[in-house]
């Protein structure tokens, strides 16, 4: 180990107390900033579930649609004309929308309905971990979800319940597929959606899209645009991101969780500062030394440093033990926290710049010192 | 080559500044010369501590000249004065200053690793100092494990390890009791007649003056006597390299 990091650890390690406060500090602040950036992280990912697991190239929208779940409706004729389009594989109508599930038990609860498609597969029930979902295309079946069992007052499997005066029958169950908006899922038949939404036999709240493997991309998307008119034409990307940016942005929800990882940054930064300026408060007398024997201020910035990294790598490693268990906790719940690798590296990063920036008001306190007036005692 | 390895001209010092300001030196001409070894004495408040600090480059003079191997110090800011202290000087102090965290080794190698010097070579030239000052078997201990006369020979060897044109003491065996402090003694006159250093110690203690090529007395920040001692003291062998 080199001399500068042995010193720095020493000097560290030397007054435990303060060590473990400031451990508290990144810790605290680099948790904090986790589990807001993992929440940002999970619940994009999870506005988008539904985009995710269809099998559409193309969406087809009402104008100025925001998100999958967006009320607004257009005019199922445009599926006809997209279906029959050079380039085009299948053109599938999506009916989306609130409806009322009555339980057994006479309680009324708000749900929401998305239409499956079982012939082309653009959308339907994914995870599934009971029954059969090709039943869904007979009588007044449906598809939900187990985690909403209780809310929904099923067990499984041939349960029953009334959504809009209709009796229901749950003939599968899928594993996951969890809302955001805690309003349950419920998978129906496109007959049976216009039904429990209310939705006119001539509307629809989107089209899927899926080209033909050789298509021209580009041609057929713009070739589609022209022919739609005032309906918009997204790819599932971007109608991903912009769903993101509707739910993350729009309602403000993403820079709430950036104000909190803020907050975790300066709260975690004026404590290692702090600890760090006392720290060297504390060994004045041996900085001085360092420069009577003539060392230059950069070595002495090292030794400054070094101990900040200290702090860094100590403290990250344990803040990533917490996080990988708070990931564990939250993987089955409504919102799970998601940690991928970037954004460990891009923490572990921030926690470095951190601590560093938090080394410079020590930085200023030692280049002051004028090491003849520690000698003249 | 001139042999005087630091000179003084015409050195004034005020410390403090206002009411306070008072006229540490008032005009010092002094020369340090290599293979000799000069002490500093005088009464408390004379000034000798600021000498040797306007010498060692630690304090800049309020006017007159400190040159340092025939280059002037005058234009040097105080990065460059850490260079120069780098470069020549060596420091011992009354209080030791060793770094309360690190063993003896460590403290002695530090004076290497500001250099640049790191790694195995600069742990053995480390131990190496330390042997010199008799402390072979203390080189893992931390200064708290060692008696006031350990600790100032790991400063010794400290303030020697990187071969310095200069080495500067004040009051070295302040702290210690009789036998103690004549080893320390010892070792600062080896290190001026045998490695051919410029050493200036100042000092209340007579044991130091057998010892002197030449006494130079200061009062009120002046220079009142300086005097020869011939013949001194012969190195005890114990202590050559
Ligand atoms: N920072 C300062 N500000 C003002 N005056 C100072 C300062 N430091 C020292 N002095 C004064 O300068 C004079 C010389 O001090 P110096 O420390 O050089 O004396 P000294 O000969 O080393 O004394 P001692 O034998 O007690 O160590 C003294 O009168 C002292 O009070
Ligand atoms: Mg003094």
């Amino acid at each position: 180990m080199s001399l500068v990091l042995t010193l720095a650890s020493r000097n560290l390690f030397h007054d435990r107390l303060r060590f473990v406060a400031t451990m508290v500090g990144v810790v605290f602040s680099v948790v904090l900033v986790m589990i807001q950036m993992g929440l940002f992280l999970g619940f994009g990912r999870m506005v988008t579930t539904m985009i995710d697991h269809a099998s559409a190239d193309l969406w087809i929208l009402p104008k100025g649609a925001k998100c999958f779940e967006d009320p607004s409706l257009l005019d199922v004729k445009l599926r006809d004309r997209v279906a029959t389009m050079e380039g085009v594989s299948w053109a599938v109508p999506l009916v989306i929308g609130f409806s009322d599930w009555r339980l057994e038990s006479g309680e009324v609860t708000p749900v929401f309905i998305v239409s499956a498609d079982l012939r082309d597969g653009s959308l339907q029930p994914f995870n599934v971990a009971d029954g059969n979902v090709q039943a869904l295309t007979q009588g007044a079946n449906v598809a939900v979800d187990r985690s909403y069992f209780d809310r929904l007052g099923v067990s499984g499997v041939g349960s029953t319940a009334e959504i809009r005066g209709r009796k229901v029958r749950v003939v599968a169950v899928t594993d996951g597929i969890r809302s955001f908006a805690t309003t349950p899922y419920v998978f129906v038949d496109l007959k049976n959606a216009r039904n429990y939404t209310g939705t006119p036999r001539d509307r629809a709240s989107s089209v899927l899209v899926r080209l033909k493997g050789d298509a021209d991309r580009e041609k057929v998307l713009s070739a589609i645009r022209a022919e739609v008119g005032e309906a918009e034409v997204l790819t599932s990307d971007d109608f991903r991101s912009r769903s993101r940016s509707f739910w993350l942005f729009g309602t403000g929800a993403g820079a709430a969780l950036f104000a909190g990882a803020l907050l975790g940054v300066i709260v975690g930064t004026v404590i290692v500062a702090q600890t760090l300026y006392s720290s060297t408060k504390d060994h004045l007398n041996e900085f001085a030394t360092l420069r009577a024997m003539g060392s230059s201020n950069a070595y002495i910035y090292t030794v400054i440093i070094y101990q900040a990294l200290i702090n860094a790598v100590i403290g990250f490693a344990i803040a990533a033990g917490i996080g990988s268990i708070v990931v564990q906790m939250t993987a089955k719940s409504a919102l799970p926290i998601v940690i991928t690798p970037w954004l460990m590296a891009a923490l572990f990063a921030l926690t470095v710049v951190m601590c560093v920036a938090s080394g410079i008001g020590a930085i200023i306190r030692v280049v002051r010192i004028d090491p003849a007036t520690v000698f003249m005692r | 080559m001139n042999d005087h390895v630091v000179e003084a001209k015409s050195v004034e010092k005020k410390l403090g500044r206002g009411a306070g300001e008072v006229h540490a030196l008032r005009g010092i001409d002094l020369s340090l010369r290599r293979g000799e070894l000069t002490l500093l004495m005088g009464p408390s408040g004379s000034g000798k501590t600021t000498l040797l600090l306007v010498l060692g480059c630690m304090l800049t003079p309020s006017s007159g000249s400190v040159t340092i191997r025939g280059t002037p110090t005058a234009d040097a800011d105080k990065e460059a004065l850490a260079r120069i202290r780098r470069e020549h000087i060596g420091f011992v102090f009354q209080s030791y200053h060793l770094f309360p965290t690190l063993t003896a080794t460590q403290n002695v190698q530090l004076a290497l690793d500001i250099r640049g010097e790191h790694g195995r070579r600069a742990a053995q030239k480390s131990r190496e100092a330390l042997a010199m000052v008799g402390l072979e078997q203390k080189m893992d201990s931390l200064p708290g494990e060692l008696s006031g006369g350990e600790q100032q020979r790991v400063a010794i060897a400290r303030a020697l390890v990187a071969n310095p044109s200069v080495v500067l003491a004040d009051e070295p065996t302040g702290a210690l009791d009789g036998k103690n402090g004549q080893s320390i003694v010892r070792i600062l006159a080896e290190t001026a007649h045998e490695r051919e250093r410029a050493v200036l110690v100042v000092t209340h203690d007579p044991r130091v003056v057998p010892y002197a090529d030449r006494i130079v007395e200061i009062e009120d920040g002046l220079i009142v006597q300086e005097r020869a001692d011939r013949p001194r003291m012969p190195t005890p062998v114990p202590f050559r390299a």
